[in-house]
């Protein structure tokens, strides 16, 4: 009896702790003033809202447009449609943007499979081992949040350039599998501290190591926390434009903000069309990563911001 | 579980336990040590080049002969740099305007959709969406199009008569440009807001109103001090952020940090000095300038969130 129940209160246990972490939190809401009131502050924040839109809703539709028409033609509809400016954009450069769409593409990819390992297992080690040296070393994690990156920036361009991978993907990736991003790992030292400690009491009765423990028991339940990390991972590596700067100066590796630059410094001012639909396509993996994963957004950093 | 743990012989447990506890925390101790060795290797990959670039600040290096020492002469050039003045300021003008601007706007918004709107996560969508992507080329060549003289934001200001500047080469409107970007990005510190405002237990208002306070009492007397903890969380992080300024800088200008310097961040200055011109000793000390006045305004933050944080703990 006993054997069966002790597992499945655990899991209660956790259910309720995932549920009130990884989905967005139950709030009872109370709609609170008058019906006038109420309609004043949709009024305000629909305004707002739009107010801040509009922008990039005026990209999409330039984007459509005559580069000639781009700033005489001020409406959000296109006067005359121009579908060419995605193909002259897509073959403006040295080489088609699909090339650099796979460059941004590997590069995320490779930065989040990174940051998803050693800052979990950095974490794990932080908010459920006990060991000698670990207030100190966490303390520590937490300091290089705000040390600004340009202060180790010299000596570590120095360092990458004598190992010769300048021109390579590798500063660009190596750094995220030494879990040098201290803010996922206090985000995900968060949430696994709010994991029962039953579970790896139980985990080691059954004789799992710490390491077997972090992969089969706390891994598994982290996976709300692990999906923000990537996610908040894929936008800051889509966007990232200092790394590939300095380090890529080879076109056939540039990533898509670095061919965008390019495209500007090369076209002048001219294709406005053009840029407009390269910027269209360089934000929607973005944007489509937003909607599809905003929930685990908005908790990841609320969860930080709290405490 | 009872029939389990039984009748207990204290000695005799105490005894066995010991040892083998001991063990298994020298066993946890090795664990954890193997398991931190990617973020041993990172810390050393961070600690090392701090230290290093210190030095570096102190000599004349351009990473093809080997570093010369020469004193304080790097900061005695960074004080006579009209450049580098230049520099600091726009930053510091930037992160004064922009930051607070950010926060008071990102603290409106989170109040008014507390108070129970319906379409919650629409909104909360569209407003965080930005911040997202404020910092990518995109946006920032978007918001220099718009800002330029025959862009979207002249021609709303003429329907009110007003003939707009030439934001984007007029040295004294360029550097509003970006900080209308930065606000614009405001809805990382609103979520962050939202959050801290669910926080705050409900009774606290309704027995604030039971006795009769007003809203803008309520909001001086209850939610400002139990939100001070998360203000002043937002208002370190953006302050450190908006200091360490780049990509908004170079793309909007080209690099170049113009028109006459009018956006020539102090993260685009050290640039140009340590990639540009190579000369690496000068950008060390440029960053280690930067990084003394980031932990001095962090240090008089925490000093003085003393007085108005406050910690309902």
């Amino acid at each position: 009896m006993t054997e069966l129940t002790a597992p499945r209160t655990t899991r209660s246990t956790w259910r309720a702790i995932a549920q009130k972490l990884g989905s967005d939190a139950v709030y009872t809401e109370e709609l609170t003033g008058t019906p006038a009131t109420r309609f004043l502050r949709h009024v305000v924040l629909l305004g707002l809202g739009l107010f801040m839109m509009y922008p990039l809703l005026w990209m999409l539709s330039a984007s459509f447009k005559p580069s000639g028409d781009v700033f005489s033609d001020t409406g959000l509809i296109p006067a005359a449609t121009d579908w060419s400016n995605y193909g002259t954009g897509w073959n403006a450069l040295e080489h088609g943007f699909q090339l650099y769409l796979f460059n941004s593409l590997l590069l995320a990819v490779a930065n989040i499979v990174g940051n998803v390992f050693s800052c979990s297992i950095t974490a794990y080690v932080f908010a459920r081992l006990r060991f000698r040296g670990r207030r100190l070393m966490f303390a520590l994690t937490l300091a290089t949040m705000l040390l600004p990156s340009h202060v180790v920036l010299i000596p570590q361009y120095v360092v990458f350039s004598k190992l010769g991978w300048i021109n390579t993907y590798l500063p660009l990736i190596v750094p995220a599998f030494l879990a040098t991003n201290a803010f996922f790992v206090f985000l995900l030292v968060q949430f696994m501290r709010a994991l029962p400690m039953e579970l790896q009491d139980a985990a080691k009765i059954d004789g799992c190591g710490a390491i077997r423990t972090y992969w089969s028991v706390i891994m598994p339940l982290t996976v709300p926390a692990l999906a923000t990390v990537s996610i908040f991972t894929f936008i800051a590596s889509w966007n990232e434009f200092f790394g590939p700067l300095l380090y890529l100066t080879d076109q056939k590796l540039f990533t898509v903000p670095l061919a965008l630059r390019q495209f500007i410094a090369a076209e002048g001012s001219s294709a406005w069309g053009p840029m407009f639909a390269m910027s269209v396509l360089s934000l929607l993996p973005v944007i489509g990563f937003f909607f599809i994963g905003q929930r685990y957004l908005i908790n990841g950093i609320a969860t930080t911001g709290m405490k | 579980m009872a029939t389990l743990t039984a009748p207990p012989r204290p000695r005799t447990s105490a005894a066995l336990s010991e040892p083998s506890r001991r063990r298994r925390s020298a066993g946890q101790d090795n664990a954890a040590y193997v398991m931190l060795i990617p973020w041993v290797i990172g810390m050393l990959f961070t600690l090392i080049p701090f230290g290093v670039s210190l030095y570096l600040a102190f000599t004349d290096y351009n990473l093809l002969q080997p570093a010369e020492f020469v004193g304080w002469d790097n900061f005695v050039a960074f004080v006579n740099d009209p450049k580098a003045m230049t520099a600091a300021e726009v930053t510091l003008r930037y992160t004064f305007i922009a930051v607070p601007i950010s926060l008071v706007a990102a603290l409106g918004v989170a109040l008014l959709l507390n108070r129970g709107v319906r379409g919650l996560k629409f909104y909360r969508s569209a407003f965080y969406l930005p911040s997202l992507i404020g910092a990518s080329v995109a946006i920032v060549m978007l918001w220099r199009s718009i800002f330029g003289f025959d862009g979207i934001v002249n021609g709303f200001l003429a329907r009110f008569g007003i003939e707009g500047p030439s934001w984007t080469s007029d040295p004294s409107w360029a550097l509003v440009t970006l900080i209308t970007l930065s606000v614009w990005g405001f809805g990382a510190a609103m979520v962050i807001f939202l959050a801290g405002l669910r926080q705050i237990p409900r009774m606290y208002y309704e027995a604030a109103s039971v006795d009769g306070a007003t809203p803008v009492r309520q909001f001086v007397s209850i939610t400002l001090p139990l939100l001070s903890p998360v203000l002043f969380f937002n208002l370190v992080l953006g302050l450190i952020g908006s200091l360490q300024t780049f990509t908004q800088a170079y793309v909007f200008s080209g690099g170049t940090g113009g028109p006459a310097d009018s956006t020539l961040f102090f993260n685009l200055y050290l640039y140009q000095q340590g990639f540009q011109q190579f000369d690496m000793g000068y950008a060390s000390a440029l960053a280690w300038v930067m990084f003394v006045v980031i932990a001095i305004f962090t240090a008089i933050n925490f000093l003085v969130s003393t007085y108005w944080v406050f910690y309902n703990d």
